[in-house]
Protein backbone atom coordinates (compact mmCIF):
# COMPACT_ATOMS: atom_id res chain seq x y z
CA UNK A 1 0.00 0.00 0.00
CA UNK A 2 1.34 3.40 -0.94
CA UNK A 3 1.31 6.31 1.47
CA UNK A 4 -1.40 8.16 -0.45
CA UNK A 5 -3.54 5.00 -0.62
CA UNK A 6 -3.82 4.73 3.17
CA UNK A 7 -7.57 4.84 3.79
CA UNK A 8 -8.95 7.95 5.50
CA UNK A 9 -12.61 7.02 5.90
CA UNK A 10 -13.18 8.80 9.25
CA UNK A 11 -14.53 5.68 10.92
CA UNK A 12 -16.90 6.39 13.76
CA UNK A 13 -15.60 3.28 15.55
CA UNK A 14 -12.26 5.07 16.05
CA UNK A 15 -14.00 7.70 18.19
CA UNK A 16 -12.07 10.51 16.50
CA UNK A 17 -8.70 8.80 16.91
CA UNK A 18 -6.25 7.71 14.26
CA UNK A 19 -4.37 4.44 14.02
CA UNK A 20 -0.90 4.00 12.67
CA UNK A 21 0.02 1.67 9.83
CA UNK A 22 3.06 1.27 7.66
CA UNK A 23 2.94 2.25 4.00
CA UNK A 24 5.38 2.69 1.13
CA UNK A 25 6.73 6.21 0.62
CA UNK A 26 8.16 7.96 -2.44
CA UNK A 27 11.68 6.56 -1.88
CA UNK A 28 10.43 2.97 -1.76
CA UNK A 29 10.88 2.78 2.01
CA UNK A 30 8.13 2.19 4.54
CA UNK A 31 6.99 4.68 7.13
CA UNK A 32 4.26 5.01 9.74
CA UNK A 33 1.18 6.79 8.40
CA UNK A 34 -1.92 7.70 10.40
CA UNK A 35 -5.26 6.42 9.18
CA UNK A 36 -8.65 7.68 10.30
CA UNK A 37 -10.22 4.34 9.44
CA UNK A 38 -11.11 2.00 6.60
CA UNK A 39 -14.71 1.39 5.59
CA UNK A 40 -14.08 -2.35 5.36
CA UNK A 41 -12.85 -2.52 8.94
CA UNK A 42 -15.65 -0.28 10.17
CA UNK A 43 -18.24 -2.58 8.62
CA UNK A 44 -16.73 -5.62 10.36
CA UNK A 45 -16.54 -3.83 13.71
CA UNK A 46 -20.02 -2.40 13.50
CA UNK A 47 -21.48 -5.80 12.53
CA UNK A 48 -19.79 -7.43 15.51
CA UNK A 49 -20.98 -4.71 17.89
CA UNK A 50 -24.51 -4.92 16.47
CA UNK A 51 -24.57 -8.67 16.94
CA UNK A 52 -23.64 -8.18 20.60
CA UNK A 53 -26.28 -5.49 21.02
CA UNK A 54 -28.91 -7.75 19.48
CA UNK A 55 -28.00 -10.45 22.01
CA UNK A 56 -28.20 -7.88 24.78
CA UNK A 57 -31.61 -6.62 23.68
CA UNK A 58 -32.94 -10.15 23.33
CA UNK A 59 -31.70 -10.92 26.86
CA UNK A 60 -33.40 -7.75 28.11
CA UNK A 61 -36.71 -8.74 26.52
CA UNK A 62 -36.47 -12.25 27.95
CA UNK A 63 -35.49 -10.80 31.32
CA UNK A 64 -38.53 -8.52 31.33
CA UNK A 65 -40.71 -11.51 30.47
CA UNK A 66 -39.20 -13.38 33.42
CA UNK A 67 -37.75 -16.15 31.29
CA UNK A 68 -34.14 -15.37 32.16
CA UNK A 69 -32.37 -13.66 35.05
CA UNK A 70 -30.92 -10.12 34.81
CA UNK A 71 -27.48 -11.74 34.81
CA UNK A 72 -27.82 -12.59 31.12
CA UNK A 73 -28.60 -9.01 30.18
CA UNK A 74 -25.67 -7.64 32.21
CA UNK A 75 -23.32 -10.22 30.72
CA UNK A 76 -24.05 -9.05 27.16
CA UNK A 77 -24.20 -5.39 28.19
CA UNK A 78 -20.59 -5.75 29.36
CA UNK A 79 -19.68 -7.36 26.02
CA UNK A 80 -19.06 -10.69 27.68
CA UNK A 81 -20.12 -14.15 26.69
CA UNK A 82 -20.32 -17.43 28.60
CA UNK A 83 -16.59 -18.16 28.15
CA UNK A 84 -15.49 -14.70 29.30
CA UNK A 85 -17.80 -14.77 32.27
CA UNK A 86 -16.83 -18.23 33.48
CA UNK A 87 -13.11 -17.49 33.22
CA UNK A 88 -13.50 -14.10 34.91
CA UNK A 89 -15.61 -15.39 37.81
CA UNK A 90 -14.18 -18.85 38.33
CA UNK A 91 -17.74 -20.25 38.25
CA UNK A 92 -18.26 -23.28 36.02
CA UNK A 93 -20.46 -23.00 32.94
CA UNK A 94 -23.11 -25.24 34.51
CA UNK A 95 -23.27 -22.93 37.49
CA UNK A 96 -23.55 -19.77 35.44
CA UNK A 97 -26.30 -21.42 33.39
CA UNK A 98 -28.08 -22.26 36.65
CA UNK A 99 -27.80 -18.62 37.68
CA UNK A 100 -29.52 -17.61 34.46
CA UNK A 101 -32.74 -19.13 35.84
CA UNK A 102 -34.71 -16.33 37.56
CA UNK A 103 -35.98 -18.38 40.52
CA UNK A 104 -32.45 -19.48 41.38
CA UNK A 105 -30.79 -16.13 40.67
CA UNK A 106 -33.29 -14.25 42.84
CA UNK A 107 -32.27 -16.27 45.88
CA UNK A 108 -28.52 -15.67 45.50
CA UNK A 109 -26.82 -13.82 48.34
CA UNK A 110 -24.50 -10.85 47.85
CA UNK A 111 -21.60 -13.16 48.60
CA UNK A 112 -22.55 -15.46 45.74
CA UNK A 113 -22.98 -12.49 43.42
CA UNK A 114 -19.62 -11.02 44.37
CA UNK A 115 -17.57 -12.72 41.62
CA UNK A 116 -20.03 -11.39 39.02
CA UNK A 117 -19.93 -7.93 40.53
CA UNK A 118 -16.14 -7.92 40.48
CA UNK A 119 -15.94 -9.21 36.92
CA UNK A 120 -18.45 -6.65 35.64
CA UNK A 121 -17.54 -3.85 38.07
CA UNK A 122 -21.13 -3.23 39.20
CA UNK A 123 -22.99 -3.30 42.52
CA UNK A 124 -25.17 -6.25 43.60
CA UNK A 125 -28.32 -4.15 43.47
CA UNK A 126 -27.50 -3.09 39.91
CA UNK A 127 -26.91 -6.70 38.94
CA UNK A 128 -30.26 -7.75 40.38
CA UNK A 129 -32.34 -5.36 38.32
CA UNK A 130 -32.83 -4.61 34.67
CA UNK A 131 -32.59 -1.08 33.28
CA UNK A 132 -35.79 0.86 33.94
CA UNK A 133 -36.05 2.54 30.57
CA UNK A 134 -38.31 0.91 28.00
CA UNK A 135 -36.42 -0.40 24.96
CA UNK A 136 -37.87 1.96 22.42
CA UNK A 137 -36.38 3.83 19.48
CA UNK A 138 -33.41 5.04 21.49
CA UNK A 139 -31.14 2.12 22.36
CA UNK A 140 -29.73 4.01 25.34
CA UNK A 141 -28.20 1.63 27.81
CA UNK A 142 -28.21 2.90 31.37
CA UNK A 143 -26.46 -0.21 32.66
CA UNK A 144 -23.05 1.09 31.66
CA UNK A 145 -22.26 2.30 35.16
CA UNK A 146 -18.73 3.20 34.18
CA UNK A 147 -18.16 5.11 30.99
CA UNK B 1 9.63 14.79 36.31
CA UNK B 2 10.56 13.89 32.75
CA UNK B 3 7.72 12.40 30.74
CA UNK B 4 8.17 9.12 28.90
CA UNK B 5 8.82 9.79 25.19
CA UNK B 6 5.55 8.71 23.59
CA UNK B 7 5.55 7.36 20.04
CA UNK B 8 2.49 5.99 18.26
CA UNK B 9 2.78 2.44 16.93
CA UNK B 10 0.77 0.03 14.84
CA UNK B 11 0.71 -2.62 17.55
CA UNK B 12 0.76 -2.39 21.33
CA UNK B 13 3.39 -4.93 22.35
CA UNK B 14 5.99 -4.11 19.69
CA UNK B 15 5.34 -0.42 20.32
CA UNK B 16 5.83 -0.67 24.07
CA UNK B 17 9.02 -2.72 23.73
CA UNK B 18 10.46 -0.36 21.08
CA UNK B 19 9.55 2.75 23.07
CA UNK B 20 10.96 1.38 26.33
CA UNK B 21 14.22 0.31 24.71
CA UNK B 22 14.53 3.70 23.05
CA UNK B 23 13.81 5.51 26.32
CA UNK B 24 16.50 3.52 28.11
CA UNK B 25 19.13 4.41 25.55
CA UNK B 26 18.85 1.83 22.78
CA UNK B 27 17.09 3.52 19.85
CA UNK B 28 14.87 0.94 18.22
CA UNK B 29 12.00 1.19 15.74
CA UNK B 30 8.77 -0.74 16.13
CA UNK B 31 9.36 -2.79 12.94
CA UNK B 32 12.89 -3.70 14.09
CA UNK B 33 11.49 -5.00 17.40
CA UNK B 34 8.77 -6.96 15.62
CA UNK B 35 11.20 -8.46 13.12
CA UNK B 36 13.85 -9.41 15.67
CA UNK B 37 11.21 -11.22 17.73
CA UNK B 38 10.21 -13.47 14.78
CA UNK B 39 6.56 -12.97 15.60
CA UNK B 40 4.84 -12.98 12.22
CA UNK B 41 2.55 -15.95 11.70
CA UNK B 42 -0.74 -17.10 10.31
CA UNK B 43 -2.85 -19.58 12.25
CA UNK B 44 -6.47 -20.61 11.82
CA UNK B 45 -7.44 -22.37 15.04
CA UNK B 46 -10.98 -23.79 15.01
CA UNK B 47 -10.49 -25.42 18.40
CA UNK B 48 -9.89 -22.09 20.13
CA UNK B 49 -13.11 -20.09 20.10
CA UNK B 50 -13.60 -16.36 20.35
CA UNK B 51 -17.29 -15.58 20.89
CA UNK B 52 -18.09 -18.91 19.24
CA UNK B 53 -15.89 -18.27 16.21
CA UNK B 54 -12.41 -19.64 15.52
CA UNK B 55 -9.29 -17.79 16.60
CA UNK B 56 -7.36 -16.44 13.63
CA UNK B 57 -3.91 -15.23 14.56
CA UNK B 58 -1.57 -13.17 12.40
CA UNK B 59 1.24 -12.98 14.91
CA UNK B 60 2.55 -15.16 17.71
CA UNK B 61 0.90 -15.30 21.14
CA UNK B 62 1.03 -12.21 23.37
CA UNK B 63 4.35 -12.04 25.19
CA UNK B 64 6.32 -13.51 22.31
CA UNK B 65 7.51 -10.12 21.05
CA UNK B 66 9.15 -9.29 24.37
CA UNK B 67 10.58 -12.80 24.69
CA UNK B 68 11.72 -12.83 21.06
CA UNK B 69 13.60 -9.54 21.31
CA UNK B 70 15.20 -10.70 24.53
CA UNK B 71 16.39 -13.85 22.77
CA UNK B 72 17.68 -11.93 19.75
CA UNK B 73 19.66 -9.14 21.40
CA UNK B 74 19.99 -10.14 25.05
CA UNK B 75 18.28 -7.25 26.82
CA UNK B 76 17.36 -8.00 30.45
CA UNK B 77 13.94 -7.05 31.84
CA UNK B 78 12.83 -6.66 35.39
CA UNK B 79 9.31 -8.10 35.35
CA UNK B 80 6.99 -8.93 38.23
CA UNK B 81 3.42 -9.94 38.89
CA UNK B 82 1.42 -9.48 42.08
CA UNK B 83 -0.95 -11.55 44.18
CA UNK B 84 -2.69 -8.55 45.67
CA UNK B 85 -3.95 -5.55 43.73
CA UNK B 86 -2.98 -3.21 46.56
CA UNK B 87 0.63 -4.39 46.51
CA UNK B 88 0.69 -4.07 42.72
CA UNK B 89 -0.59 -0.53 42.77
CA UNK B 90 1.84 0.44 45.56
CA UNK B 91 4.79 -1.05 43.67
CA UNK B 92 3.84 0.89 40.56
CA UNK B 93 3.44 4.13 42.51
CA UNK B 94 6.84 3.57 44.12
CA UNK B 95 8.49 3.01 40.74
CA UNK B 96 6.87 6.11 39.25
CA UNK B 97 7.83 8.10 42.35
CA UNK B 98 11.44 7.10 41.72
CA UNK B 99 11.15 8.36 38.16
CA UNK B 100 10.96 4.92 36.58
CA UNK B 101 8.25 4.60 33.89
CA UNK B 102 6.89 1.05 33.75
CA UNK B 103 5.35 -1.15 31.10
CA UNK B 104 2.20 -2.94 32.22
CA UNK B 105 -0.22 -5.55 30.93
CA UNK B 106 -3.90 -4.59 31.07
CA UNK B 107 -7.41 -5.60 30.08
CA UNK B 108 -8.25 -3.17 27.28
CA UNK B 109 -11.99 -3.22 28.09
CA UNK B 110 -11.43 -1.33 31.34
CA UNK B 111 -9.30 1.52 30.03
CA UNK B 112 -11.47 4.64 30.15
CA UNK B 113 -9.81 6.47 27.24
CA UNK B 114 -10.37 3.67 24.72
CA UNK B 115 -13.31 4.43 22.37
CA UNK B 116 -16.43 2.36 23.05
CA UNK B 117 -16.26 0.33 19.83
CA UNK B 118 -12.62 -0.65 20.35
CA UNK B 119 -13.29 -2.07 23.80
CA UNK B 120 -13.48 -5.82 24.12
CA UNK B 121 -12.29 -8.38 26.63
CA UNK B 122 -8.66 -8.78 25.70
CA UNK B 123 -6.35 -9.01 28.70
CA UNK B 124 -2.92 -8.74 27.12
CA UNK B 125 -2.92 -5.11 26.07
CA UNK B 126 0.43 -3.49 26.83
CA UNK B 127 1.12 0.14 27.59
CA UNK B 128 3.60 2.32 29.48
CA UNK B 129 2.71 4.34 32.56
CA UNK B 130 4.84 7.47 32.43
CA UNK B 131 4.12 9.30 35.67
CA UNK B 132 1.36 10.50 37.96
CA UNK B 133 -0.55 13.72 37.53
CA UNK B 134 -2.53 14.35 40.69
CA UNK B 135 -4.48 11.14 41.28
CA UNK B 136 -4.43 10.15 37.62
CA UNK B 137 -1.85 8.19 35.68
CA UNK B 138 -0.32 9.56 32.50
CA UNK B 139 -0.35 6.64 30.11
CA UNK B 140 1.68 6.17 26.93
CA UNK B 141 -0.55 3.73 25.06
CA UNK B 142 1.19 3.19 21.72
CA UNK B 143 -2.09 2.70 19.85
CA UNK B 144 -2.96 6.35 20.39
CA UNK B 145 -1.56 9.54 18.90
CA UNK B 146 -0.99 11.20 22.27
CA UNK B 147 -0.65 10.20 25.91
CA UNK B 148 -3.86 9.62 27.84
CA UNK B 149 -5.03 9.94 31.43
CA UNK B 150 -6.31 6.99 33.43
CA UNK B 151 -7.88 7.24 36.89
CA UNK B 152 -6.61 5.01 39.69
CA UNK B 153 -9.77 2.89 40.00
CA UNK B 154 -9.82 2.01 36.28
CA UNK B 155 -6.09 1.37 36.34
CA UNK B 156 -6.49 -1.11 39.18
CA UNK B 157 -9.38 -2.85 37.43
CA UNK B 158 -7.48 -3.07 34.12
CA UNK B 159 -4.32 -4.45 35.76
CA UNK B 160 -6.06 -6.99 37.93
CA UNK B 161 -8.86 -8.19 35.69
CA UNK B 162 -9.47 -11.91 36.04
CA UNK B 163 -9.95 -14.48 33.31
CA UNK B 164 -8.06 -15.69 30.23
CA UNK B 165 -4.52 -14.22 30.09
CA UNK B 166 -5.15 -12.39 33.38
CA UNK B 167 -2.36 -9.80 33.71
CA UNK B 168 -1.99 -10.22 37.50
CA UNK B 169 -0.64 -6.68 37.60
CA UNK B 170 2.32 -7.60 35.40
CA UNK B 171 4.78 -4.72 35.39
CA UNK B 172 8.21 -4.44 33.77
CA UNK B 173 11.08 -2.19 32.85
CA UNK B 174 14.47 -2.57 31.19
CA UNK B 175 17.12 -3.71 33.65
CA UNK B 176 20.25 -3.96 31.53
CA UNK B 177 20.85 -3.27 27.87
CA UNK B 178 23.17 -5.50 25.84
CA UNK B 179 26.77 -4.25 25.52
CA UNK B 180 26.74 -4.31 21.75
CA UNK B 181 24.43 -5.90 19.25
CA UNK B 182 25.64 -7.93 16.31
CA UNK B 183 22.86 -7.13 13.86
CA UNK B 184 24.66 -9.00 11.06
CA UNK B 185 24.01 -12.17 13.06
CA UNK B 186 20.78 -11.36 14.93
CA UNK B 187 18.74 -10.18 11.93
CA UNK B 188 19.33 -13.16 9.59
CA UNK B 189 18.79 -15.54 12.51
CA UNK B 190 15.46 -13.93 13.37
CA UNK B 191 14.36 -14.00 9.73
CA UNK B 192 15.25 -17.69 9.27
CA UNK B 193 13.43 -18.51 12.47
CA UNK B 194 10.31 -16.75 11.22
CA UNK B 195 10.58 -18.45 7.82
CA UNK B 196 10.53 -21.80 9.58
CA UNK B 197 7.43 -20.81 11.57
CA UNK B 198 5.58 -19.72 8.45
CA UNK B 199 6.44 -22.91 6.61
CA UNK B 200 5.13 -25.10 9.47
CA UNK B 201 5.26 -28.21 7.28
CA UNK B 202 3.37 -30.57 9.57
CA UNK B 203 0.60 -28.29 10.78
CA UNK B 204 -2.12 -27.70 8.16
CA UNK B 205 -3.69 -24.78 10.02
CA UNK B 206 -0.53 -22.74 10.47
CA UNK B 207 1.56 -20.68 8.08
CA UNK B 208 1.02 -20.68 4.32
CA UNK B 209 -0.99 -23.90 4.39
CA UNK B 210 -3.17 -22.32 7.07
CA UNK B 211 -4.10 -19.53 4.66
CA UNK B 212 -5.19 -22.11 2.06
CA UNK B 213 -6.96 -24.08 4.79
CA UNK B 214 -9.05 -21.01 5.64
CA UNK B 215 -10.09 -20.75 1.97
CA UNK B 216 -11.29 -24.35 2.18
CA UNK B 217 -13.24 -23.59 5.35
CA UNK B 218 -15.05 -20.74 3.58
CA UNK B 219 -16.07 -23.08 0.74
CA UNK B 220 -17.20 -25.77 3.16
CA UNK B 221 -19.20 -23.32 5.24
CA UNK B 222 -21.17 -22.20 2.18
CA UNK B 223 -21.94 -25.83 1.33
CA UNK B 224 -22.78 -27.10 4.82
CA UNK B 225 -23.85 -24.11 6.94
CA UNK B 226 -24.82 -21.31 4.51
CA UNK B 227 -26.39 -19.18 7.26
CA UNK B 228 -23.04 -19.01 9.04
CA UNK B 229 -21.10 -17.81 6.02
CA UNK B 230 -21.57 -14.07 6.53
CA UNK B 231 -20.75 -14.12 10.26
CA UNK B 232 -17.63 -16.15 9.46
CA UNK B 233 -16.47 -13.74 6.75
CA UNK B 234 -17.19 -10.75 8.98
CA UNK B 235 -15.18 -12.41 11.73
CA UNK B 236 -12.23 -13.13 9.42
CA UNK B 237 -12.14 -9.52 8.25
CA UNK B 238 -12.44 -8.26 11.81
CA UNK B 239 -9.58 -10.45 13.01
CA UNK B 240 -7.55 -9.38 10.00
CA UNK B 241 -8.10 -5.65 10.13
CA UNK B 242 -9.08 -4.62 13.59
CA UNK B 243 -7.85 -6.81 16.39
CA UNK B 244 -4.36 -5.64 17.29
CA UNK B 245 -3.62 -4.07 13.89
CA UNK B 246 -4.74 -7.16 12.03
CA UNK B 247 -3.15 -9.44 9.47
CA UNK B 248 -2.36 -7.02 6.72
CA UNK B 249 -1.04 -4.55 9.30
CA UNK B 250 1.45 -7.10 10.59
CA UNK B 251 2.59 -7.87 7.03
CA UNK B 252 3.36 -4.18 6.55
CA UNK B 253 5.23 -3.97 9.88
CA UNK B 254 7.37 -6.94 8.88
CA UNK B 255 7.96 -5.43 5.43
CA UNK B 256 9.15 -2.24 7.14
CA UNK B 257 11.51 -4.38 9.22
CA UNK B 258 12.92 -6.09 6.09
CA UNK B 259 13.51 -2.69 4.50
CA UNK B 260 15.30 -1.37 7.58
CA UNK B 261 17.34 -4.57 7.75
CA UNK B 262 18.27 -4.24 4.07
CA UNK B 263 19.73 -0.82 4.76
CA UNK B 264 21.49 -1.88 7.95
CA UNK B 265 23.13 -4.92 6.37
CA UNK B 266 23.35 -3.50 2.81
CA UNK B 267 21.55 -6.57 1.52
CA UNK B 268 19.47 -5.95 -1.61
CA UNK B 269 17.71 -9.32 -1.23
CA UNK B 270 15.94 -8.05 1.89
CA UNK B 271 14.74 -4.93 0.09
CA UNK B 272 13.23 -7.10 -2.65
CA UNK B 273 11.57 -9.34 -0.07
CA UNK B 274 10.19 -6.25 1.65
CA UNK B 275 8.48 -5.13 -1.58
CA UNK B 276 7.04 -8.59 -2.14
CA UNK B 277 5.65 -8.75 1.37
CA UNK B 278 3.98 -5.37 0.85
CA UNK B 279 2.33 -6.93 -2.21
CA UNK B 280 1.17 -9.87 -0.08
CA UNK B 281 -0.26 -7.40 2.47
CA UNK B 282 -2.12 -5.64 -0.36
CA UNK B 283 -3.57 -8.99 -1.44
CA UNK B 284 -4.81 -9.52 2.12
CA UNK B 285 -6.56 -6.18 1.92
CA UNK B 286 -8.02 -7.04 -1.48
CA UNK B 287 -9.44 -10.21 0.05
CA UNK B 288 -10.97 -8.24 2.94
CA UNK B 289 -12.50 -5.73 0.52
CA UNK B 290 -14.08 -8.46 -1.65
CA UNK B 291 -15.38 -10.42 1.35
CA UNK B 292 -16.97 -7.27 2.78
CA UNK B 293 -18.57 -6.30 -0.54
CA UNK B 294 -20.04 -9.78 -0.79
CA UNK B 295 -21.38 -9.62 2.76
CA UNK B 296 -23.01 -6.27 2.08
CA UNK B 297 -24.56 -7.50 -1.16
CA UNK B 298 -22.58 -5.09 -3.33
CA UNK B 299 -21.05 -8.00 -5.14
CA UNK B 300 -22.48 -11.49 -5.75
CA UNK B 301 -21.37 -13.98 -3.09
CA UNK B 302 -18.66 -16.08 -4.68
CA UNK B 303 -16.76 -18.34 -2.29
CA UNK B 304 -14.62 -19.76 -5.10
CA UNK B 305 -13.34 -16.23 -5.75
CA UNK B 306 -12.54 -15.69 -2.06
CA UNK B 307 -10.75 -19.03 -1.94
CA UNK B 308 -8.79 -18.01 -5.03
CA UNK B 309 -7.82 -14.67 -3.45
CA UNK B 310 -6.55 -16.45 -0.33
CA UNK B 311 -4.52 -18.80 -2.48
CA UNK B 312 -2.97 -15.78 -4.20
CA UNK B 313 -2.01 -14.48 -0.74
CA UNK B 314 -0.53 -17.87 0.16
CA UNK B 315 1.41 -18.03 -3.13
CA UNK B 316 2.90 -14.59 -2.56
CA UNK B 317 3.89 -15.33 1.02
CA UNK B 318 5.34 -18.69 -0.03
CA UNK B 319 7.57 -16.95 -2.56
CA UNK B 320 8.77 -14.39 0.00
CA UNK B 321 9.55 -16.91 2.71
CA UNK B 322 11.27 -19.34 0.36
CA UNK B 323 13.79 -16.56 -0.33
CA UNK B 324 14.08 -15.50 3.28
CA UNK B 325 14.82 -19.03 4.44
CA UNK B 326 18.22 -18.81 2.79
CA UNK B 327 19.24 -15.36 4.08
Amino acid sequence: MKKDEVPQDNSRTYGGHKKLLYATNEDGGLEGVQSSGWEVETYATVSAVEALEAQRDAALARGRAGITSPLEYHMFAKRMDMATLTSATGYGAWRVKRHLKPHIFNKLTDAKLKPYCEAMDILPEELRRLPVQEPGESPEVPAESKA
Amino acid sequence: MSAFPHRQSAHCESGVVANMLTASGLPMSEPMVFGLSSSLIFAYLPMVKMAGLPLIAYRMVPGSIMRGVTRAIGVKWNAQTFKSAEAGMQAMDAALEAGQPVGIQTGIYWLPYVPEDMRFHFNAHNLVVSHKQGDDYVVSDPLFEETNLCDAASMKKARFVKGVMAPKGRMYHVETLPEDIDYARAIPEAIRRNAKLMKAPFVPMVGMSGIRFMGGVIRKTERNKPDQLKPLLGHIVRMQEEIGTGGAGFRFIYAAFLKEAAQKLSDERLAVASKELVDAGDEWRRFALSATKMCRGRKAMDVAELDRLLNVVADRETAVWAKLRRI
